[in-house]
């Protein structure tokens, strides 16, 4: 190591408190970076290994029933290279001492096909064999809550009738990795569970012999996918297709790729924020410092030191810096990203995680921030490498100081000297004032970053649940039926009141856009559901026309006023044009409304009800429950106080494990921004606050300097910092966006205040280690060097 | 004197603007300077000396005039030039030391060593200048003096052509002084080095073989020592 080397540790070693702090920021941005990507990374991975072992499939369709023998035209398309018919059962489950009705979806395995698509993947147990009982395999994730393993039994009712299953195995398939109910969007694991069955069985259990309800297709390498839905559907429809989908329709694979695009954006943007944050404190810092060695800089030329050597030797310093980040930023990282992709895993259901170190996203993130770095304080390096030395030597020019804009306001005389020397220092730097004071404020704004969330998703859970969908429970029927299962529902005791809707699967289309979903119809004069407008306030729905939630009307690009086409993918079929009567505001899902009787005279059915919403007396929860468990003509029954919880432990949970990590490092970056700032400026101005010491000024007096001016920036940094706040969250919520959910912009004065909070204690905390080095300022060792 | 030119100045001037003032440091210098002198060159303070030296140095340019170091015209060197002339020829010694505080005495002189191209060894030079004992010691841990001696040492390590000394005894009590002084003799003595040591005390001027005179910016006298006195013989 040669002289100058040493040099470096030495001075690091001197300020080793800032560099810990500059580093700790560099290590949130990285760990962040890290931490998202390698998870993103390592989960897509998983995913894609996933989809190839078990062989997922390329093409999805549900249909009614169609003959087995349709299956050899299907395999003469060109492009398919393989057909999967298959039998799907919705079906309740019951379980002993478990009182809560639980939906299921049985799902035939053929055993005796090796190629099949969509396999199971055994975790414990076996496959079904052909048995005096039925045997099945159950998902894991369902299995899990009721601890349920093979050796158990459970009871399902299918098509009305009451069956005993006998569970021999826990399985995953890539069909499930996310394994959520139809026509919901929050998984609720232990109220729906998927059953395997072999084909046998499950066409005796629903009376499918010879037939098929479902079909997975494989495609060849070339196969043109949307040529070959269009013969699909022609196709399958007259056996009741309800329209074949690629992946990206498919449920489980959909809401993870919404989930990764989401880990993507949050990743980005946190990333962005922090490293943005911490290259402009480094350069803060490095840039002081090379101003405090301008004499060092100087001799070192006068000794023959090319600028190169010099500008390497300071450029050496910032690697430094930034390598003692990188270090902890990379470790950090990994550690909070192995911890985030296995509480994926808990939501997502893999039979493995392939975490693997994803040297691509360390090498690419470290060497940005390392360029960044060099180039932010590549600046302050030229100028200081830049300065002839004999001009170098010079003791600087005094500053220039004026009587402030303030003093000049004609409270000069409110004023003391200490107070006016803050304020004409500040007038005076008003560039490093400014980036003083926007470094905390940037601060502040990733306080505000980081903890809103919590805000937008309770605001969300109440407008959506307290303030929109006030039932207590929604009950879904069988088949679409009379009016009369509401007068039934209604007669149940503890039922407060029922009202009726009517749901149809559609596939809305508006010019080039179109988007699968489903329509809601019920009555205007609901009270315990209700659709809100962007107030919230409950609007009634119109008699005609449709309303759509607003992110929909926007992917379908339509206005009110204009039309769309409608084509129900139930009933009798049929396409059918409606006019948009309005656009509402909802946070989760993405669905058309309708009032139901206009729904049912669209699809030319008479007055039928697909479910009710269901208001049930407090106390009379269990009864009623026991009660609709055993209609045979429900098909499902969910409780919206499980859904709320389900949501905060699903899709919640993610989130706010994110954002425990991203506000943690926050308050990282908060603290070391501000301590940095009062470090630098100690060392700025110790000399002038010395030679006041020495002339009389009480350590108090010249604390208040030192510390009126930290006062005066972290003040001004605030209001700054709120706005920060404010808009930096504005544009993360609109890269959040999705289908699944929209996270309102909702930021709650607590969350200033918390923001605020932990700005004045930072500043108070650095202000009071400042203060400490103050007091311990040899004064005459001061006096003696000169400026 | 017959002696090889070292330094040539013709016509040297130099302004610059300190704040809102202009400053005419040097307004026309002509002077040579010739192998293995000791030349000291006197003036009060603003006299221009500073200005001077850095010139000599390659730490400044000129405003006006031609100044060559034997072949090279430092005056219209580039960067390159003038940062290898510092480098192999010219040895500094400043006012205020200007050692590196977070490096040992030791280290402080290895930072020119290493870079030289026939320097001693840096421990040699501090024992020249008669500090082999504090070579561990930081600059805070010693005195002006001895920090001073750290200063010559860097500057005499590479074996420089020309030492070039800015106010080296102006921090300093006059024991000090003499001792830095009689450093500086010995080392120009033994290894024939051309020095040049500006100052505003005019009895450092009877130890040089030459003594210039500097007034706002000229030279009002050039004075040739018949008899160098020891600076020990020097009072002030």
């Amino acid at each position: 190591m040669n002289t100058l080397d040493r040099k470096v540790f030495r001075e690091l070693w001197l300020i080793r408190g800032q560099v810990l702090a500059i580093a700790i920021v560099i290590a949130a941005g990285l760990s962040t970076v890290i931490m998202s990507y390698s998870t993103l990374e390592s989960l897509q991975q998983t995913r894609e290994r996933y989809y190839q072992e078990y062989g997922f499939a390329d093409l999805f369709s549900s249909l009614k029933r169609a003959p087995l023998t349709l299956v050899q035209r299907i395999t003469q398309i060109p492009g398919i290279a393989d057909a999967e018919p298959r039998v799907l059962a919705p079906v309740r489950i019951n379980l002993k001492n478990y009182h809560d009705p639980i939906q299921g979806q049985l799902v035939s395995i053929d055993k005796h096909n090796p190629d099949a698509m969509n396999k199971v993947y055994i975790r414990e147990g076996r496959m079904p064999v052909k048995s005096q009982q039925i045997e099945v395999l159950i998902s894991e994730a369902f299995a899990q809550p009721h601890q349920l393993h093979p050796g158990d039994t459970l009871q399902i009712i299918v098509n009305g009738r009451k069956q005993q299953l006998h569970i021999v195995g826990i399985a995953l398939s890539p069909e499930f990795i996310y394994q959520i109910a139809p026509g919901t969007i929050i998984p609720d694991f232990s109220r729906y569970g998927i059953i395997w069955m072999e084909r046998e069985a499950l066409e005796t259990a629903y009376d499918m012999q010879g037939a098929f309800n479902d079909l997975s297709i494989k495609l060849t390498l070339d196969a043109d996918d949307k040529l070959i839905i269009e013969k699909l559907d022609d196709l399958l429809k007259p056996y009741g297709g309800l329209g074949v989908y690629d992946r990206n329709l498919q449920v489980s694979h959909h809401f993870l790729s919404e989930e990764f695009k989401q880990l993507d954006e949050m990743g980005s943007t946190f990333s962005f924020i922090f490293l943005g944050v911490s290259i402009f404190l480094l350069n803060m810092v490095v840039g002081r410092i090379i101003a405090s060695q301008r004499e060092i800089i100087a001799s070192l030329k006068a000794f023959g030191f090319s600028n190169m050597a010099i500008a390497f030797h300071y450029s050496k310093l910032i690697i430094l810096i930034v390598c003692i980040g990188i270090v902890l930023g990379v470790s950090a990282g990994l550690i909070l990203g192995n911890n985030l992709a296995h509480l994926y895993m808990e939501y997502y259901r893999f039979p493995y995680l392939d975490y693997q170190l994803q040297v691509k996203v360390i090498l690419y993130s470290t060497s940005t921030t390392l360029v960044a770095a060099l180039l932010g304080t590549w600046f302050s390096i030229r100028k200081a490498v830049q300065l002839q030395p004999a001009e170098a030597m010079r003791p600087e020019v005094p500053q220039r100081y004026n009587v402030t804009f303030i003093e000049r306001l004609g409270i000069k005389k409110y004023l003391a000297q200490p107070s006016r020397m803050v304020l004409r220092h500040f007038e005076r730097h008003p560039v490093k004032a400014l980036l003083s004071v926007f470094g905390t404020a940037f601060a502040c704004g990733i306080m505000i970053v980081g903890t809103f969330f919590i805000d937008a998703m309770d605001y969300m859970v109440n407008t959506e649940f307290n303030l929109s969908q006030r039932e207590d429970l929604t009950v879904t029927l069988i088949n679409p039926t009379s009016y009369r299962a509401l007068y039934e529902l209604n007669n149940i005791p503890g039922v407060l009141r029922a009202e009726a809707y009517r749901t149809a699967s559609v596939k809305m289309h508006a010019g080039s856009h179109s988007h699968r979903t489903a329509i809601q119809g019920f009555s205007s004069n609901n009270v315990l559901h209700r659709l809100l407008d962007t107030q919230n306030t409950a609007i009634s729905i119109p008699d005609t026309g449709i309303l759509l939630t607003e992110f929909l009307a926007q992917k379908l690009g339509v206005k009110i006023g204009d039309s769309i086409s409608v084509e129900f993918l139930e009933g009798k079929r049929l396409t059918r044009q409606v006019h948009v009567a309005g656009v509402i505001n909802q946070y989760i899902g993405l669905s058309g409304y309708m009032n139901i009787d206009a729904l049912n005279d669209l699809m030319q059915e008479g007055r039928v009800i697909s479910g009710a919403y269901l208001a049930i007396e407090e106390g009379a929860e269990y009864t009623a429950q026991s009660i609709l468990k055993n209609l045979p003509q429900i098909a499902g029954v969910e409780e919206q106080k499980s859904m709320v919880e389900s949501f905060y432990a699903t899709v919640g949970d993610f989130m706010l494990t994110y954002i425990a990590f991203v506000s943690g490092l926050s308050i990282a970056i908060a603290f070391g921004v501000i301590y940095n700032n009062a470090r630098i400026t100690l060392a700025e101005r110790s000399r002038e606050l010395a030679s006041l010491r020495v002339l009389g000024f009480t350590q108090a007096e010249v604390a208040y300097i030192l510390l009126g001016e930290l006062g005066l920036i972290t003040f001004l940094s605030i209001p700054l910092g709120m706005l920060i706040g404010y808009w930096l969250s504005y544009g993360f919520i609109i890269g959040l966006q999705q289908d699944l959910f929209r996270i309102p912009f909702i930021i709650e004065p607590p969350t200033y205040a918390y923001a605020i909070l932990v700005v004045i204690c930072s500043a108070l905390i650095s202000g009071l280690i400042v203060r400490r080095k103050l007091n311990q300022l040899d004064l005459v060792s001061v006096l003696k060097i000169k400026e | 004197m017959n002696s090889e030119v070292v330094f040539q100045m013709q016509g040297i001037t130099r302004t610059y603007e300190m704040g809102d003032v202009q400053v005419h440091a040097l307004r026309g210098i002509n002077l040579k300077l010739y192998a293995g002198q000791f030349a000291v060159i006197l003036g009060m303070s603003g006299s221009g000396k500073s200005t001077l030296l850095n010139i000599l140095g390659g730490l400044d340019l000129p405003s006006s005039g031609k100044v060559y170091y034997k072949d090279l015209e430092l005056s219209h060197a580039s960067e390159k030039e003038l940062t290898s002339y510092r480098r192999y020829h010219v040895g500094f010694v400043f006012q205020f030391y200007n050692l590196i505080p977070s490096l040992t005495a030791l280290e402080n002189v290895s930072v020119v060593t290493e870079i030289a191209a026939h320097p001693m060894q840096a421990s040699e030079a501090l024992e020249l200048v008669g500090l082999s004992d504090r070579m561990n010691h930081f600059p805070a841990q010693l005195s002006g003096g001895q920090q001073q001696r750290v200063a010559i040492a860097r500057a005499i390590a590479k074996n420089p052509a020309v030492l070039l000394c800015d106010e080296p005894t102006g921090a300093l009590d006059i024991q000090t002084g003499i001792t830095v002084l009689e450093t500086l003799d010995v080392v120009s003595r033994e290894l024939g080095t051309t020095t040049a040591v500006i100052t505003h005390n005019a009895s450092i001027a009877d130890m040089a073989h030459r003594v210039i005179y500097l007034n706002d910016g000229q030279i009002s006298k050039i004075q040739q020592n018949k008899i160098r006195k020891s600076p020990n013989e020097l009072s002030w």
